[in-house]
């Protein structure tokens, strides 16, 4: 069943793709879901769609555009968003989730605005939205494994800060641990896997592929360093039982991807029936 | 540490703070040197939590400076040679999955610093500090998953681990059994003894706690009284009254709103709460 991965360059390359963001995604998803931001997910990838829109509608009248993925344009809307809401949930101390709704619903206005102004975009747009087993090409998969290994080298190098600034915020402050920065950094991150991951999962359910591992993973795991290894597993095995029947059934990733991980969260739920959290 | 003797662990002069416009430290000039331990009262709301903040730098008085080993708290920058236990410890997010043993490492992390990992002498330390507190038999279990007291042990293993030079205590044994109390008491007085660790710490239990520190500091938005303990002991009818007995008359004397104020007192400690 999935060896005819292996036989075609562009299945070979979603194949690895997959398996990277099966990876990232639950990795920095873990530090969201503790932190109480899993929404920030939701609200970046929307985001990301108003950037893409926004590369193709210049893609219209600007040759340079119409050759880029204009994923990179999502990218970089997306880390500008996630700054814009640091700010808000500055604004709105007593109320900082006030913040992922307001970035959120402007993101979807901006990029519908853009989709109208370009009269629809069609065939391009469901893959954007709801993913694609073909949309990796060579260049994208370099990008992708370039951007797999700074994070994680940036993760593992600053995994007892994120940790400690997750678990006791004032602690951590007063331990010398320097916040601001540190967030900045890890937002950054968030908004470039988002990126890089809906090539494959699709706007509409990257946010899935970083929470719902994790939300399995919480039932099981007993230490945080625990909580990763079951994340990154879960995530794993439901990205590669989503892509292979995404292949053979004909179907978007995206919806077959976070199918499997609902059926292993379930699972888990089962399994774990006993405990409450 | 006991470079600069004649440096108080910390000094605070003049410190006046205000939350919006209500004043809740007024003109709080204290010592604390090296090698004394030093019992923080006061009723609640007296502000001995905020005066703890500023001296961590977490607010910025209005007016009046602190320093730490003679350095403004705003360019101290040797955090790690200072232990806290929070009065709100039990703020953590309670479902959150760390075993003890990662969050008492947590105490280590800025001693350590950016860009390194624990080894095998910090892993030491973190299972020494995990018995000190006597909580060895849960080294690997969820924090989210023990009572009260003994998250409260956790946490004091947390602070005590990096060997702080000043260790500061807001409330720590809030739930924490009374045998387990008197022997907390007894380390923090070895620690203080035999190691010359700074203490500060917080608390309601007048009796016990005079025991064991050396100095006592009265706190109800002025500083009532500072001194040796066996000073405090000798007036501690006067100090009680004036501290806790006629709260209010003394509030008429350091404010013009009377009663009222002492309402607002209450109305504005629940929402702190949050
Ligand atoms: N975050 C805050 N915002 C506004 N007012 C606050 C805040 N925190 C505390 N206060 C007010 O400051 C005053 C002093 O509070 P503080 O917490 O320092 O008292 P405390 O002496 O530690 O009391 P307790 O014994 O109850 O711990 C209280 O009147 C409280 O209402
Ligand atoms: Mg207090």
């Amino acid at each position: 069943m999935i060896d005819v991965f292996f036989q075609y360059d562009f299945l070979r390359y979603s194949l690895f793709t997959g398996l990277m963001i099966g990876f990232l995604a639950p990795f920095l998803g873990v530090f969201l879901v503790v932190r109480r931001l899993s929404l920030m997910a939701d609200a970046l990838s929307h985001i990301t769609l108003t950037g893409i829109a926004f590369s193709m509608l210049l893609g219209r009248h600007v040759t340079f555009f119409s050759a880029l993925n204009p994923v990179y344009m999502g990218m970089i809307f997306s880390v500008g968003g996630s700054l814009l809401i640091e700010r808000l949930r500055f604004v709105y101390r007593f109320y900082k989730e006030l913040a992922i709704p307001i970035i959120l619903s402007a993101g979807i206005g901006l990029g519908v605005v853009f989709i109208s102004l370009a009269d629809g975009f069609n065939n391009d747009l469901f893959n954007y939205l709801f993913g694609s087993v073909v949309a990796i090409n060579q260049t994208d998969f370099y990008v992708v494994v370039s951007l797999t290994a700074v994070v994680t080298g940036l993760i593992i190098l600053f995994y007892k800060e994120l940790f400690f600034l997750s678990f006791d915020e004032e602690q951590a402050v007063i331990a010398g641990i320097p916040k601001m920065p540190l967030h900045f950094l890890f937002m950054v991150m968030v908004a470039l896997v988002i990126g890089i991951s809906m090539q494959i999962v699709g706007i509409l359910l990257v946010s899935a592929l970083m929470t719902l591992p994790v939300a399995c993973a919480m039932r099981l795991a007993r230490g945080f360093k625990q909580l990763f290894f079951y994340a990154v597993l879960f995530g794993e095995i439901s990205v590669v039982a989503g892509l292979v029947s995404a292949f053979h059934l004909d179907l978007a990733p995206g919806g077959t991807i976070v199918m499997a991980n609902v059926l292993l969260l379930i699972g888990t739920i089962i399994l774990t029936k006993k405990q409450s959290m | 540490m006991n470079t600069h003797t004649n440096t108080p662990a910390v000094e605070i002069e003049n410190l006046s703070f205000a939350y919006r416009n209500q004043n809740v430290l007024e003109d709080i000039s204290l010592k604390v040197p090296h090698g004394s331990f030093l019992g923080l009262v006061g009723p609640n709301g007296s502000g001995k939590s905020t005066l703890i903040k500023c001296i961590l730098g977490l607010l910025t008085p209005d007016k009046g400076a602190v320093k730490l080993n003679g350095v403004p708290v705003k360019k101290f920058d040797k955090w790690s040679e200072i232990g806290f236990v929070s009065q709100k410890a039990n703020s953590f997010n309670s479902g959150f999955p760390a075993t003890v043993f990662e969050v008492v490492s947590m105490g280590l992390y800025g001693k350590v610093g950016l860009f390194r990992f624990l080894r095998k002498k910090h892993k030491e330390k973190v299972r020494e500090a995990i018995a000190q507190v006597g909580m060895e038999d849960y080294t690997q279990a969820n924090i989210g998953q023990l009572s009260g007291g003994q998250q409260q042990r956790v946490f004091i293993a947390r602070a005590l681990v990096s060997d702080p030079a000043i260790l500061i205590l807001d409330e720590p044994t809030v739930g924490v059994d009374a045998k387990s109390v008197s022997n907390f008491y007894t380390m923090l007085r070895e620690l203080n003894n035999e190691k010359g660790m700074t203490l500060i710490l917080v608390t309601h239990d007048i009796g016990a706690m005079s025991e064991y520190v050396t100095d006592v500091a009265c706190l109800n938005k002025c500083l009532h009284f500072h001194g040796d303990k066996h000073v405090f002991e000798d007036n501690k009818e006067e100090m009680m009254t004036a501290m806790y007995g006629h709260e209010v008359n003394l509030l008429e004397h350091n404010h013009d709103h009377g009663h009222h104020h002492h309402h607002h007192d209450h109305d504005d400690a629940g929402r702190g709460q949050e």
